[in-house]
């Protein structure tokens, strides 16, 4: 299935250098990470090394080179949730779910990452869980979230 | 489309709005900006939709973007035929039955959640939701339409006199609309307050065949999102400025650089888009004349440097984000070497107002140097958080206290202009806020974000997080900022840990500014602005740290700690449970134990002992 993913992407583009981030972020969307031999392919198709590639995509926090985990847990650490207290949010995740920010858990069930501001700075603090944003959060809540969620 | 065809479907637009305002069946619109989501608008949604479905009632939903005061969101909107709207706040989904029986089955107004209505006059005294007090004082120009206009249906942004400041310029020659948007005063919203019309026109009289024009919306600042606000709320005013700077310096391509945490405001552009193009405002001879533009989005992929116009551009280029030496600048040379100019989403989302009322109104807005208005992101400590409009030249202490309401615990600083903007101290609360009296005390206005804070929040804490955040936001490119970030870093951190002594604090000064001088770009040249300022007017706070070991605002955890007051704890056995560490321990009906080894400092003890449990605060953080 690989293959033909990206080659219905490839069909949306010309394949002009200034497409190559993009190609990435639709590559990503596809497998949830940049796979080597995605990447591999793109590389043929651009004409631009793998070796650039990584450099360009390392250059970028969108960009992941493993697979995620089952859901996404981030917590904003933008201005506006830090001084309401995101760290201590964080603090919490990290605890309970024994990784830190930019981990998956070992089970393979959970990413967690600290991200620099969802836009809904007048709520803070906010964290995100998988699609879901979850604002005026505090450590009790975040507890109670993730208790929830261990239970499905 | 042609001019004609355009004024036929606007005044079937007019039609179908004011149809809306007078119609037969009530609506209720749902604020549903990515803040109003994130209150639970979604769940507020569909319990009103329960609620007709089960009353068998015919009422019309409609999403609107973000009207402002984010800390009533879920705002719900209901308008009964031939009554103003009226607005009610925080409306979660088990307030919706409460609220809708009182219009449905009694046939009055809900007095109960009750925000403001959006008629004229009085009614039933009822407050005008604009008359509110953190509304009265704003100027609402380019947020006009946030909150009360569907963004998704482009009849509302017609009949609001959408696309008429760009018919406006379509006949005007390019100089005119130059000179007007010269004459109005606008300077750039995206951080550095450059003349807008001074680098239109470098791009325009650069010789060139193809000129690009790019929307910066990349949006960077941690802590503000001014700019997905107004996309959320209005696309179509963003687009028709667009429109307007390409018309004026012959840019035949444009791009919206947009960050991907956005999906909304992504989602919202690209329909706008798609109408445009449908409406025939996109792609050749636009509205019959000789000006082609098209608009493309591009997604950034997170990495705050590509806001600066040089990296941004690399980054569409498919490189790394990296800035370059300018000159050349992006009017002279950019994006595939060609003439391009980059505005961000703001200073785009005003000029169709400038257009069509012309440069001279307003000008009549800010000060002498300093024109028109310009949003902000209230956020923080403020009782009364949210995004606001505010001529420029009012100073903070109104924007803090009259908008915003005030601090709970006492006030300590605001911080504008983000990572590279400065914290300012009480003493500054009647500074006017303009370009030139913020830059003059070492903040700069930037993009928007104000962030208040209270006696509770640390400076050098908060120092150290803009310092963390530029270090790692730094390409790398250049050493001083790559290096001296880092350094400036490490300092902060032996602060915040009470393991530094005074010199460090001149050592972090003298670095700061070596940093700032040798930058190859804003990054790193305004990156030490916090520290430097938080240094220079809260140096006490510092000296706290350095010489008592002490943090004031009891924030810093390697200076803090947490006790048990035994006389006070009930043993209720609250703490224990949520410990994560187990840290705590005890007996129920016993005061309780706390094991400082194990303790990881969370205040999640703190916080249930406050707010849950029976004694109330027998736990106590200490510094
Ligand atoms: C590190 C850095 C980040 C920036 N981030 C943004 C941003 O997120 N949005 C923005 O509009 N301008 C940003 N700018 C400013 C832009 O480089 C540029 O000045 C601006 O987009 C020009 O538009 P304006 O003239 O309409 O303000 C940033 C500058 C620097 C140095
Ligand atoms: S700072 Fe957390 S949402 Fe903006």
């Amino acid at each position: 299935m690989s293959e033909d993913g990206l080659t219905t992407i490839g069909q949306e583009f010309k394949g002009e250098r200034g497409d190559l981030i993009p190609i990435l972020q639709r590559a990503q969307d596809l497998y949830g990470y940049l796979r080597p031999d995605a990447i591999r392919m793109i590389s043929r198709w651009l004409k631009i090394s793998e070796n650039e590639i990584f450099g360009v995509a390392t250059f970028f926090a969108q960009f992941r080179f493993h697979p995620p985990g089952q859901h996404h847990i981030k917590i904003c650490l933008g201005t506006a949730c830090h001084v309401k207290g995101g760290e201590q949010i964080l603090t919490i995740a990290t605890h309970r779910l024994g990784v830190g920010a930019g981990e998956t858990t070992a089970d393979g069930k959970y990413d967690l990452d600290r991200v620099a501001c969802l836009g809904c700075c007048a709520l803070a603090p906010v964290v995100a869980f998988d699609d879901k944003i979850y604002s005026q959060m505090s450590v009790l809540k975040i507890q109670r979230i993730l208790d929830g969620q261990k239970i499905d | 489309m042609d001019k004609k065809s355009i004024e036929r479907r606007r005044q079937q637009a007019v039609a179908k709005w004011e149809e809306l305002q007078k119609s037969p069946i009530p609506f209720i619109y749902i604020g549903a900006g990515s803040c109003g989501l994130a209150a639970g608008a979604a769940d507020t949604q569909s319990a009103v939709e329960e609620y007709l479905r089960r009353k068998g009632l015919n009422a019309r939903i409609v999403q609107v973007g973000c009207i402002g005061p984010c800390y009533l969101e879920p705002l719900m909107d209901v308008q009964m035929p031939g009554q103003p709207r009226i607005s009610y706040s925080n409306v979660t989904a088990k307030d919706v039955a409460y609220i809708l029986n009182g219009f449905f089955e009694n046939g009055e107004i809900t007095k109960s959640r009750l925000a403001g209505h959006f008629g004229d006059g009085d009614l039933d005294g009822i407050p005008r939701f604009f008359d509110l007090p953190m509304l009265k004082p704003q100027v609402r120009i380019v947020l006009r339409n946030c909150g009360l206009i569907d963004p998704e249906d482009v009849d509302h942004y017609l009949a609001r006199d959408g696309y008429k400041g760009f018919e406006k310029s379509l006949s005007m020659t390019w100089r005119e609309v130059l000179d007007t948007v010269k004459r109005s005063g606008i300077r750039g919203r995206g951080g550095a307050g450059f003349p807008t019309w001074r680098k239109w026109a470098t791009c325009r009289e650069t010789e060139s065949d193809q000129r690009y024009l790019i929307c910066n919306a990349d949006e960077g600042d941690p802590g503000a999102f001014m700019n997905r606000s107004l996309i959320e709320g209005d696309p179509h005013a963003v687009l028709e400025g667009m429109l307007i700077a390409a018309y004026t310096i012959g840019a035949s391509q444009g791009y919206v650089y947009i960050r991907a945490e956005y999906p909304l405001a992504i989602k919202r552009l690209k329909k706008a888009i798609a109408q445009m193009r449908e409406m025939g405002l996109l792609g050749q001879n636009i509205l019959g004349s000789d000006f082609s533009f098209d608009i493309k989005i591009k997604q950034g992929a997170g990495a705050f440097v590509c806001g600066e116009e040089t990296a941004l551009i690399a980054s569409i280029e498919g490189k790394r984000g990296m800035p370059r030496t300018r000159p050349p600048f992006p009017a002279i040379a950019g994006l595939k070497g060609q003439p391009t100019i980059i505005n961000n989403v703001e200073t785009l989302g005003t000029l169709p107002n400038i257009l069509r009322n012309g440069a001279e109104w307003y000008a009549g807005y800010g000060t002498d140097t300093s024109k028109g208005t310009k949003t902000f992101s209230l956020v923080g400590k403020v009782r009364r958080t949210g995004l606001i409009e505010v001529p420029l030249g009012i100073t903070l202490r109104e924007v803090i206290y009259d908008i915003g309401g005030g601090t709970q615990k006492p006030f300590k600083a605001v911080q504008s202009g983000g990572p590279s903007g400065g914290c300012l101290s009480e003493e500054f609360l009647d500074l006017p806020i303009d370009y030139e009296h913020l830059a003059e005390v070492g903040a700069i206005m930037g993009s928007g974000g104000l962030i208040v804070v209270d006696s509770d929040t640390c400076i050098v804490d908060m120092a150290k997080y803009f310092m963390g955040f530029t270090q790692k936001e730094s390409c790398g490119k250049c050493v001083p900022c790559r290096v001296g970030t880092r350094h400036m870093v490490e300092i902060l951190e032996k602060v915040c840990d009470g393991k530094a002594d005074l010199s460090d604090l001149d050592k972090l000064e003298k670095l700061g500014h070596t940093v700032k001088n040798g930058s190859l770009c804003g990054l790193g040249a305004t990156a030490p602005n916090p520290a430097l300022s938080s240094l220079k007017y809260f140096r006490s706070e510092f000296i706290s740290h350095v010489k008592d070991k002490r943090c004031p605002a009891v924030t810093c955890k390697n200076l803090v700690v947490y006790r048990v007051i035994a006389g006070k704890c009930t043993g209720c056995q609250r703490c224990v449970k949520v410990c994560p560490t187990g840290a705590i321990t005890g007996p129920r009906s016993e005061p309780h134990n706390l094991d400082q080894s194990k303790c990881i400092k969370c205040r999640s003890c703190y916080e249930i002992c406050r707010f849950d449990a029976i004694a109330g605060d027998a736990i106590i953080i200490e510094s």
